[in-house]
């Protein structure tokens, strides 16, 4: 019994391994899109993004650097036991990760005014929207691990579990921060 | 704090049950063959889904030989069988000739030789070889297998909507691939090729990620990096090459959906389909091949390390000596990986790509010839003297060895940007790569299944077959692939339905008729296999533990399978997996899990790794005993 609750235990660890590397090919996901901006972009002088990139996105950023900020917060009620906390700082997390949705579309609609749509002879501008967008995609799923992390804070769930996902969420949320920081500046760099 | 860690971990082990079978759990059918959670069944799905995509795309070889053999012939049965439509007067049209060799590729290459070698041997080996209880997450495994198995009937499906399957080639190049318009296969097959793509890409890289973890997290007491079997460390890093290029194909796809779709211009610019001008401007066909080969160049090690793994394994097993170079092995499986992801350019030489980076990706690529050739006289060097003996098993991993070289060699002229003027697209680049990806992975492929099938099923495969299955697919394949490099040097291209409408390749008709008939029989070869496997999977001779006297862990486990693999404790591994012939001991294997002072009489300094505790041990117990040692008698 004791070597299996060690395994259990163990798995647990690969378990969360699983998160990083899940991370790093997702990463490798935006950095070929990056990179193919820069190769698509390069080749022709009458490419490039060519507007002012939308005031929020800048909005957006702050959003999601707060949200970061209330994951750890939950992160670090969990580990204290401190589930009433635990609850609220992940609610407010999932609050902010919608505001961060709001802010995004509010920014292609200023895109989209500004002339540079996403069906565009100048694929540079449309870069833009796949990068925010396959961007919201991986927020929809950090939303999902945030909701699971609530439940078993509601739930109750045996502590070693609940701080567990508590961690799995958290890790994937500053990494989608950390994400569309490097976004934003790649897109600003490339003004 | 402490106390709460325990109490939830003891509930936390009742509640984690479900998924956790130690025997106390009733399997039903669905759970135990159909939804499993269990490696090795898991395993054995990703096998025979592979060798029955490998049956079909074998046959559709046939039929494409069939053409180029006989253009001008008609062979009824193909309409009995494929309709008119298809095959209209027993001939194969155009259409359906690109979408058969296009899915001749596709369903190779990733189906077979990544998901049904990488799936099957990586799941079933890397818990039993390094003590593991099964994967670090089993439901993750399972919905690897089944986006696998939904992304296999996907491309299935591709043949039986009205426009035909996608035809645009494996690598479906835009604009071909981008403009519905363009062929008939440009259609809906694309698209269904589209989402089986997506869909397998996420099934390898959820396989790929718990391969990773796995292989860091849960290994057994003992078994540090440097005292895994080889098999694991070509695991470990196919799976590291899978992660880091998989997501770029994605990438690629996403843009090509948008353009299909959507009326994007990532990949189009000034194209004119049927006198229409496209109101497409602006792109750039080049990123596709730039996306597209940063996967594609490192899936071709994806598929080769595997049976590279395999091999390593399986040689040194049956030349009953150790691994010759067993760190030079590892590092240059490491080399060929972080190489792997700076050659894809010598895929586009021809492409209009700056000369000074097409020379910038021919030194790399040759470069990697070294790590290559490494491995290659390591297997030399482990088969030379050794005792050997020639299972089916190791037949094949000899055939390996023999299309590595072969097919390695004319890698060399390919990679070279300046021959490449010459010999790109043609049937020189068809011949290098199927010997030295095609028939080399294959083989590594079939090894493993003779070598491992009595861990998978608990019985023996039939010998005699075996060995008629070698010498025909081995002799078969080189008939099949080594004329082409003649008709490559001569300019015959590839990929075309009647090439010798034109006139200076018509002499080459009769190589081509010569060809198919070794492809014909090759594949007939294929059915002692088929045989074989099936028939000895519920007749064949039942299998002692450790069949091949082998040294690895899997061999401790019971022949019975048992969901947790080991009953009661997992053994622990005490020395590396090679120890064949050690002169001094009475057997000539050591299994790892034996310790050295079971072992006194053949123990050298070395063992210990520098611990001057064990030395003295050693060096005391060698006075002792210094009058028996090294007669002659002892081995």
């Amino acid at each position: 019994m004791e070597n299996l609750q060690v395994e259990d235990r163990l798995n647990l660890k690969a378990k969360k391994f699983l998160m990083w590397l899940f991370i790093i090919a997702s990463f490798m996901m935006f950095a070929a899109l990056t990179s193919g901006f820069i190769v698509y972009t390069e080749g022709n002088a009458e490419r490039g993004i060519k507007v002012l990139l939308p005031k929020a996105f800048m909005y957006s950023s702050v959003i999601i650097i707060l949200s970061s900020i209330t994951a750890h917060m939950a992160y670090l009620s969990a580990k204290g036991l401190q589930l009433g906390k635990q609850k609220l700082y992940i609610l407010l997390t999932i609050l902010l990760g919608i505001a961060f949705f709001y802010s995004q579309f509010q920014a292609w609609q200023a895109l989209y005014n500004s002339g540079a749509y996403f069906v565009n002879y100048n694929a540079s501008q449309s870069f833009i929207y796949v990068f925010s967008g396959a961007h919201l995609l991986h927020v929809i799923v950090g939303l999902f691990f945030l909701i699971y992390a609530l439940i078993g804070a509601i739930r109750t769930i045996p502590q070693v579990r609940n701080v567990f996902r508590m961690e799995v969420a958290s890790i994937f949320w500053h990494f989608l921060d950390i994400l569309w920081i490097y976004l934003y500046v790649f897109l600003l760099l490339n003004q | 704090m402490a106390s709460t860690a325990i109490h939830d971990s003891a509930v936390l082990h009742q509640h984690d049950d479900h998924g956790h079978d130690h025997g106390h759990h009733k399997e039903t059918f669905i759970t135990k063959y159909i939804f499993s959670q269990d490696h090795k069944m898991i395993a054995k799905q990703f096998l025979i889904t592979g060798i029955v995509m490998a049956v079909v795309a074998m046959i559709l070889s046939i039929l494409f030989r069939l053409q180029l053999a006989w253009p001008d012939e008609s062979f009824p049965l193909l309409e009995t069988f494929l309709g008119e439509k298809w095959a209209e007067g027993g001939r194969i049209k155009p259409d359906f000739y690109l979408a058969i060799v296009t899915i001749h590729g596709t369903m190779m290459v990733f189906f077979v030789l990544t998901a049904g070698l990488s799936g099957t041997f990586s799941n079933l080996l890397i818990p039993l070889q390094l003590g593991a209880r099964d994967m670090a997450s089993p439901f993750l495994n399972m919905l690897s297998y089944w986006l696998f198995f939904t992304s296999c009937v996907i491309m299935m499906c591709s043949f039986f909507v009205e426009s035909g399957p996608a035809s645009s080639g494996w690598t479906v190049y835009p604009p071909l691939s981008a403009l519905p318009k363009a062929i008939s296969g440009s259609g809906t097959g694309m698209t269904l090729w589209l989402i089986s793509m997506v869909l397998f890409v996420a099934s390898s890289l959820i396989g790929a990620l718990n391969y990773i973890s796995t292989i860091l997290n849960m290994r057994t007491k003992g078994m540090d990096m440097w005292k895994m079997p080889l098999t694991i460390w070509a695991f470990f890093l196919t799976a590291i090459v899978g992660v880091l290029s998989f997501p770029v194909l994605v990438s690629a796809v996403v843009l090509l959906i948008f353009d299909r779709s959507f009326g994007t211009s990532f990949y189009l610019s000034d194209i004119v389909v049927a006198g229409q001008i496209l109101p497409n401007q602006g792109g750039s066909p080049v990123l596709w091949q730039h996306l597209f080969w940063f996967l594609g160049h490192p899936e071709v090690y994806i598929v080769i390390m595997p049976a590279l793994g395999i091999t390593s394994e399986v040689i040194a097993t049956n030349s009953r000596k150790p691994i010759f170079g067993y760190h030079a092995m590892v590092y240059s499986l490491i080399g060929i990986t972080v190489l792997s992801f700076i050659v894809w350019g010598h895929h586009m030489f021809v492409t209009g790509m700056n000369p000074f980076l097409g020379g910038v990706f021919m030194i790399t690529t040759l470069i990697i010839a070294v790590p290559s050739a490494v491995k290659t006289f390591n297997y030399l060097a482990t088969i030379w003297r050794g005792n050997l003996r020639f299972t089916p098993a190791m037949l094949f991993a000899v055939g390996l060895v023999s299309f590595f070289i072969s097919g390695g060699l004319t890698g060399l002229f390919l990679g070279n940007a300046a021959l490449d003027i010459n010999l790109h697209d043609t049937y020189f680049v068809v011949a290098h790569f199927h010997l030295v990806m095609g028939c080399a992975a294959i083989f590594g492929m079939l090894c493993g299944v003779y070598h491992w099938y009595p861990k998978m099923f608990g019985r023996l495969m039939d010998e005699r077959l075996g060995y008629i299955h070698f010498w025909l697919t081995f002799i078969g394949a080189y008939l099949v692939f080594f004329p082409m490099h003649f008709m490559g040097i001569d300019g015959v291209p590839r990929r075309y339905y009647a090439f010798t409408e034109f006139a200076f390749m018509q002499e080459w008709l009769t190589v081509n008729v010569f060809i198919t008939w070794a492809a014909i029989i090759s594949a007939l070869a294929q059915v002692a296999f088929l045989w074989n496997f099936f028939y000895s999977i519920f007749y064949g001779k039942k299998s002692p533990q450790n069949p091949w006297d082998s040294n690895t862990l899997e061999w401790t486990a019971p022949v019975e399978h048992l969901h947790g693999n080991w009953p009661g404790e997992i053994p622990s591994v005490h020395r590396w997996p090679y120890d064949y012939s050690k002169p001094g001991h009475h057997a000539d294997f050591i299994p790892q899990t034996t310790p050295f002072s079971e072992t006194m009489s053949s123990n050298l300094l070395h063992d210990f790794e520098g611990n001057p505790d064990a030395e003295h041990i050693q060096q005391e117990w060698d006075k002792e005993h210094a009058s028996e040692r090294h007669t002659p008698e002892q081995v």
